[in-house]
């Protein structure tokens, strides 16, 4: 320092909170340097496709495409969520590390944080559904139009947000590698009452109650564009459970500002 | 570290310079835990201070609020006239934090990419890896570097904005002697050139040696504000200590009247006399008496922090 540092003059505060790419880069790398997460949202879910959507009833027909198309959709939604839950619990994992503390002392904004997070969870999420649709696409039964496997696939996208903000939530509570152990079976759980799996008799008590889970009405918004059909439930249903997700974790957040 | 501010040049007759720190009447409580009591502390820009107290005196609680980590429940924290907040956001304060802080999974290269990328003003990457010592470790996974070699990197993200006060919390744990003395020289060499320091550390020697200040603090307060020398005599005074054969009463009363004296021993041949003001005693010593051969000593510094950080009543 040749010259007293001024600190009104000649120092700015970073455009955009400090978002910038490389950090969004870097944190892509991280979570694609994951294998355990890479294997059980890429190749765990493709092959779950292979063989649930290779069962004897794969071509009957279910609305605009076939059974294995159906089978497809759940599929990528069951792997991009569990790759956005996985990335949202990493803020937790981040915030035990002290991490979150070293960024507090730079301008990074908390907004521009998460809104990184976000799109890396985004991001990952669309590598997930990706890879389950060329599966699907090079194994050949899946039936549908262009368009409406496109559409499935950018409603999954969107659907995804609900578990990145549960990964956010769940991340915070139980911080490290606990979170995945939790969000693993849980999603996996979550995915059999939302009917990703395999489908549920409608008129079983089980279906009542599993109509209330979180994984359900994504299901449901993910698929409508191949069923042709969106039960009434599903929108109020995914919406209301990203809104609990993200205050649980606002919550969780907020209440450890005090010593970060 | 050579480090250039473009732009940044101002005459300093145009405003008066702001304190590199300044802390007013700062309170924090968490419920009814009072952690900091009061604290005024002003820090002037390019001074080097150790910021001493026993575990639990509020140290850490006190550099949090400086970071914008925590809000004083009464009072205000000024950096260089800003909002901590500001501050940190303009990159002017940065932090050498004890432990953790790093991601696990990253190179050390890939960390210091992205806390550069946050600041406009960051210093070249390169250089700053170079000046911390870890150039030649740029590509290895921060899971795999030794506790020395991490304390460098979170050294060398503290570094990157070229920020005008550092704070160092218990800096140069976990190195050894060599590493410790070159990273002293260091920050000496830094604040030669206006950097403003504040480190706590649990080596009373480093204080000594390396701070113009040592500020100690003691349940939530400031106990004693001064130069090394200072606080070992604030808290014990000095021992003064000359050959007196057979001395007489009326010498000793003598010095038992001088201002500040605590006490007056006669061993053998010696005299020995604890006081506040060590020099008062000397000269009359040796204007007055035929005493010889006069030692002056402080106590050690561990002394004076274990003196003035005892327990009092609140």
């Amino acid at each position: 320092m040749s010259t007293t540092t001024s600190p009104t003059t000649g120092r700015r505060v970073p455009p955009l909170g400090g978002f910038n790419p490389t950090v969004l880069g870097l944190e892509l790398r991280r979570m694609l340097r994951n294998r355990r997460t890479l294997f059980f949202s890429l190749v765990f879910p493709a092959a779950l496709f292979l063989s649930f959507g290779t069962q004897s009833d794969w071509d009957h027909s279910v609305g605009n495409g076939n059974v294995a198309a159906y089978v497809l959709v759940s599929m990528a939604l069951y792997g991009a969520a569990l790759i956005a839950a996985s990335s949202g619990a990493s803020v937790g994992a981040e915030r035990a590390l002290g991490w979150s503390r070293q960024l507090r002392l730079t301008p990074l904004h908390p907004a521009a944080y998460v809104v990184t997070k976000t799109l890396v969870a985004l991001a990952l999420g669309a590598v997930a559904i990706t890879t389950v649709n060329l599966v699907g696409v090079v194994q050949g039964k899946p039936l549908m139009a262009v368009g409406t496997w496109l559409a499935c696939g950018a409603l999954t996208l969107l659907c995804v947000l609900v578990f990145a903000a549960l990964g956010v939530f769940v991340g915070y509570l139980m911080p490290g590698e606990n979170a995945m152990q939790v969000l693993g079976p849980g999603l996996a759980i979550l995915a059999f009452l939302g009917n990703v799996f395999i489908p549920m008799d409608e008129s079983s008590l089980v279906y009542r109650i599993a109509e209330w889970t979180p994984m359900f009405g994504v299901a449901e918004i993910s698929r409508a564009p191949l069923t042709g059909d969106l039960a009434w439930g599903a929108v109020p249903n995914a919406v209301g459970w990203l809104v609990v997700f993200v205050a649980g974790a606002a919550w969780r957040m907020s209440r450890d500002t005090a010593r970060v | 570290m050579t480090t250039t501010l473009a732009g940044d040049v101002r005459p300093p007759a145009l405003e008066p310079r702001p304190a590199a720190l300044l802390l007013s009447g700062v309170t924090r409580s968490f419920g009814d835990v009072h952690a900091v009591r009061g604290i005024d502390l002003r820090i002037e820009p390019g001074e080097v201070v150790a910021f001493l107290g026993p575990n639990g005196a509020g140290k850490t609680t006190t550099l949090d609020m400086v970071l914008g980590l925590g809000r004083p429940t009464s009072g205000t924290v000024e950096v260089l006239g800003l909002e901590p907040r500001e501050a940190v956001a303009r990159g002017l304060v940065s932090a050498v934090m004890q432990s953790g802080g790093l991601l696990q999974d990253l190179t050390v290269r890939e960390t210091v990419h992205y806390v550069a990328s946050l600041f406009p003003h960051a210093r070249p990457v390169d250089a700053v890896m170079e000046d911390a010592g870890i150039t030649r470790i740029a590509g290895r996974v921060v899971a795999a570097c030794s506790g020395g070699e991490q304390q460098r990197l979170r050294v060398a993200l503290a570094l990157l904005p070229d920020p005008a006060l550092l704070l160092l919390d218990e800096p140069t744990t976990g190195m050894d002697v060599e590493a410790r003395r070159s990273f002293w020289s260091t920050v000496r060499r830094d604040a030669a050139q206006g950097r403003t320091v504040v480190f706590a550390t649990h080596y009373l020697e480093e204080a000594d040696q390396y701070a113009d200040r040592i500020v100690l603090v003691a349940q939530g307060r400031i106990v004693a504000d001064g130069t090394s020398a200072e606080v070992r005599a604030l808290a014990s005074g000095r021992i003064v200590r000359a050959t007196l054969p057979a001395p007489s009463p009326a010498v000793l009363a003598s010095l038992h009247d001088l201002p500040g004296v605590d006490s007056v021993e006669v061993r053998g041949e010696h005299v020995i006399v604890h006081a506040d003001d060590s020099d008062a005693v000397a000269r009359h010593l040796l204007t007055h008496t035929p005493a010889r051969d006069l030692e002056i000593t402080a106590r050690g510094l561990e002394d004076a922090f274990l003196t003035l950080t005892q327990e009092r009543p609140a």
